[in-house]
């Protein structure tokens, strides 16, 4: 971006051209869009094709309380970046940890779900196509929610040694974005698995 | 000035230690140098998969051959299909994109050279993955090394029942890490183009090779996903006991055959976007005209990429689809001729009139005009359910596919290597050698691939490894075989011709083709930097402009 400043001044009218991270990220948005549209067509096309038990129905609860918290984790993550572009360390430090507070609990919701199937109703990859499907596509996502969680302690970590400021909130908001994106799927993954695929 | 820069950078580099130099090759992160490290790797792998391909065509030459066993032949083809997309034509046309695109929109470099680098070497590795299987992919079993589960890797042949030891292994994990390399780059592309152009670079006034990358990247993002999902489902079956593609479980076979053709077809026009972005870049220079029709050939590329995501089926009439998918899938494979045969006429209609200098790359581009025609009209022969019923799986497709492949885009890639190579090493190609190189691979091309529809016609099957005399096949193998040895003495001229021009070739100087992108603006090679102040331009050839300033394009667009 910093190249064409100097022509800007020659030119007339304003040569204005988007944040190319946040065309990456956009990118990556499209891609990983395309991953999980096939991972949930898999499970729709499998939904109710299980040759032997357990069935979504025999054990799956909807997990409402860890989705409230990764939901609401979409909000805090908005308000920090609002807050550090207006130069808000502050604010912008306490909704960032409470944003990786609120996807660590979502986190471990899905352990905690994972564990009582696993355990109590004997539920694994390899027992049958519910298994396989549902499995496979939770575990896409917490393996994204992961991911984000990583990056956004990484972040959090440079904020508390005092390194992010209102310069570096464009590429907060790179993360920002991807973070939304990784609630929205969980929307779809919700809907898929705990109301359809019942 | 820009002289000066490279003559003291000569003299930098004359006195180095080669180490040096390879080092900097190795941890390089300019779009220059990716671009022709991606064309060098698929080059080394064209000239495997090439002998791959000569191997199959000596057994299949006459009928009960022994040359090499079953299992050999299963590996060759297996490896030849994998190779030639994901290794040689993927590469190729992003080490194009990469060298071009930001020379041609202004820029100084991609928007993200570190990740430009990072999926080039995720690329170069899953190639290195996939051939380490022939040594390392015995696995315990002993059984068998390379993939031999034929490119689509049907369910259920890569089930640990049907493919035991690693090789189907090295296979999906070489293809998905190769994806990954892919997304990188493309990603990289779109946002270079959207957030790097220079001053005045509108949209609308990019060079088409700009455009049809930018569709082309658009297309990698929503379609090879869906292969490496397939992937990671194929790894979950065999590593951890998954039942995805398991019938047994209940499983699909067919799914894996949906999820791969959501990427199969829409790959070829990955592949061959990037070819009509060098037509439509090669053409008018040698006609001496712009391009007829720029709104129309931008429109009629993105109308491709989108129909072009809804036509995957059709590799898959034979599965016994409803007759509501089957006539679907015809109309939309119907469909994809027209914005196709659009951008066929614009080419002529760019040539209509214009004086045409038939200099080498011009040949390769004429002869993609003739050859991607007859290719479309086999694709429409074979787009129709009924036709499709009887020669699915036969030569005939074999014969399609290769029209296209090599017939359309490597013919392109060709014209392009002869196009650009002044501006990537200052030096020009041999126009002797290539009209040479080019004559004979002409004849090589229709000796093979004419040749090859016929016995596909008359029902040989295509991944077979013998056959049995007196069916009518024997004299076309025979003239398939040979066509693939003049193709292969045509390709070996080309590299000579590389060699021989990158060392003795008359010098090019910045635009020996009298052209109008940007990246003929600056010295051949580029410098590092490529622009020593960024270009503002006015109009969609703004060397034209440079060049002619009392009749300059932007009064008129």
């Amino acid at each position: 971006m910093s190249a064409i400043t100097t022509p800007l001044a020659q030119t007339p009218g304003a040569w204005r051209l988007p944040y190319r991270g946040k065309v990456g990220m956009a990118c990556l948005i499209i891609a990983e869009s395309a991953i999980f549209t096939i991972f949930v067509v898999a499970y729709l096309f499998y939904a109710g094709k299980s040759m032997t038990g357990p069935t979504p129905r025999e054990v799956l609860e909807t997990p409402i309380f860890f989705t409230i918290c990764l939901l609401s984790s979409s909000l805090t993550i908005h308000f920090a970046e609002k807050f550090l572009e207006r130069g808000g360390r502050g604010a912008f430090l306490g909704l960032w940890f409470l944003t990786i507070l609120l996807g660590g609990l979502f986190l471990f919701g899905t352990g905690r779900e994972w564990h009582r199937l696993i355990y109590e109703h004997g539920l694994t990859i390899s027992t049958n196509l519910f298994g396989t499907t549902y499995y496979s596509l939770v575990g896409l996502h917490a393996f994204h929610v992961t991911v984000g969680l990583i990056m956004l302690s990484i972040v959090f970590l440079f904020g508390l040694a005092g390194r992010v400021g209102s310069e570096q909130s464009a590429r907060v908001g790179v993360l920002s974005m991807y973070w939304h994106f990784v609630d929205a799927v969980w929307v779809v993954v919700f809907t898929v698995v705990y109301i359809l695929g019942r | 000035m820009s002289s000066d820069a490279i003559a003291i950078r000569a003299a930098e580099i004359e006195g180095r230690p080669w180490v040096e130099t390879l080092h900097d090759w190795i941890t390089t992160v300019d779009h220059k140098r990716l671009g022709i490290l991606y064309i060098l790797f698929s080059l080394l792998f064209l000239v495997i998969g090439g002998i791959e391909a000569t191997i199959m065509r000596v057994q299949l030459m006459r009928p009960h051959s022994d040359f090499v066993p079953p299992q050999v032949f299963n590996r060759m083809f297996t490896m030849h299909g994998t190779t030639m997309i994901f290794f040689v034509a993927m590469p190729i046309v992003f080490g194009f994109a990469n060298y071009l695109v930001p020379l041609m929109v202004g820029a100084r470099d991609m928007a993200f050279p570190r990740l430009n680098a990072f999926s080039f070497w995720l690329t170069a590795f899953s190639g290195i993955l996939l051939y380490f299987s022939f040594v390392g992919g015995s696995g315990l079993y002993g059984a068998g090394n390379a993939p031999d589960v034929g490119w689509w890797a049907y369910a259920p042949l890569t089930s640990r029942a049907f493919s035991p030891g690693h090789s189907s292994d090295y296979w999906t994990v070489a293809v998905l890490v190769s994806g990954f390399g892919s997304i990188g780059t493309a990603t990289n592309i779109i946002a270079t183009i959207f957030s790097m152009r220079c001053p005045g670079m509108t949209l609308g006034r990019m060079p088409l090779m700009a455009w049809l990358s930018l569709v082309m990247s658009g297309l990698v993002l929503i379609t090879i996903t869906p292969l490496s999902a397939a992937q990671i489902m194929l790894l979950v079956d065999r590593y951890l006991g998954g039942h995805f593609f398991d019938t047994q479980a209940g499983g699909s076979a067919a799914l894996w055959m949906h999820f791969f053709w959501i990427f199969g077809h829409p790959e070829v026009y990955i592949l061959v976007i990037p070819a009509f972005a060098i037509a439509s870049e090669i053409i008018p220079v040698f006609s001496r005209k712009p391009i007829f029709g720029y709104p129309i050939m931008v429109a009629a590329t993105v109308c491709i990429g989108f129909i072009s995501m809804s036509v995957w089926a059709h590799h898959m009439f034979t599965i016994g689809m409803n007759s509501t998918a089957n006539t679907f899938f015809v109309l939309t494979t119907m469909a994809i001729s027209v914005p196709t045969g659009i951008k066929i006429f614009n080419w002529i209609g760019t040539m209509w009139g214009g004086k045409i200098q038939f200099k080498t790359p011009m040949l390769f581009c004429i002869a993609f005009l003739f050859q991607f025609l007859i290719a479309g009209l086999t694709g429409i022969m074979l787009g129709a359910a009924p036709f499709n019923w009887q020669l699915s799986g036969s030569y005939f497709v074999v014969a399609h596919f290769h029209y296209v492949i090599v017939g359309a885009i490597l013919f392109c890639i060709f014209g392009g290597f002869y196009y650009w190579f002044p501006k990537a090493t200052g030096r020009m190609l041999d126009e002797r050698l290539g009209k040479l190189h080019f004559w004979l691979f002409v004849i090589g091309f229709h000796l093979t691939f004419d040749a090859m529809h016929i016995p596909g016609l008359l029902g040989m099957p295509r991944r077979i490894y013998t056959y049995e005399p007196g069916r009518g096949w024997d004299t076309w193998n025979v003239i398939v075989t040979i066509g693939t040895f003049i193709q292969g003495i045509a390709t070996l001229i080309f590299v000579a011709n590389l060699i021989f021009s990158y060392f003795k070739g008359p010098k090019a100087g910045n635009d020996p083709w009298d052209a109008w992108t940007l990246e003929w603006s600056v010295s051949s090679p580029p410098p590092a930097y490529n622009f020593a102040t960024i270009p503002t331009v006015a109009s969609r050839r703004p060397l034209w402009d440079k060049k002619h300033p009392e009749d300059p394009d932007s009064r008129y667009e």
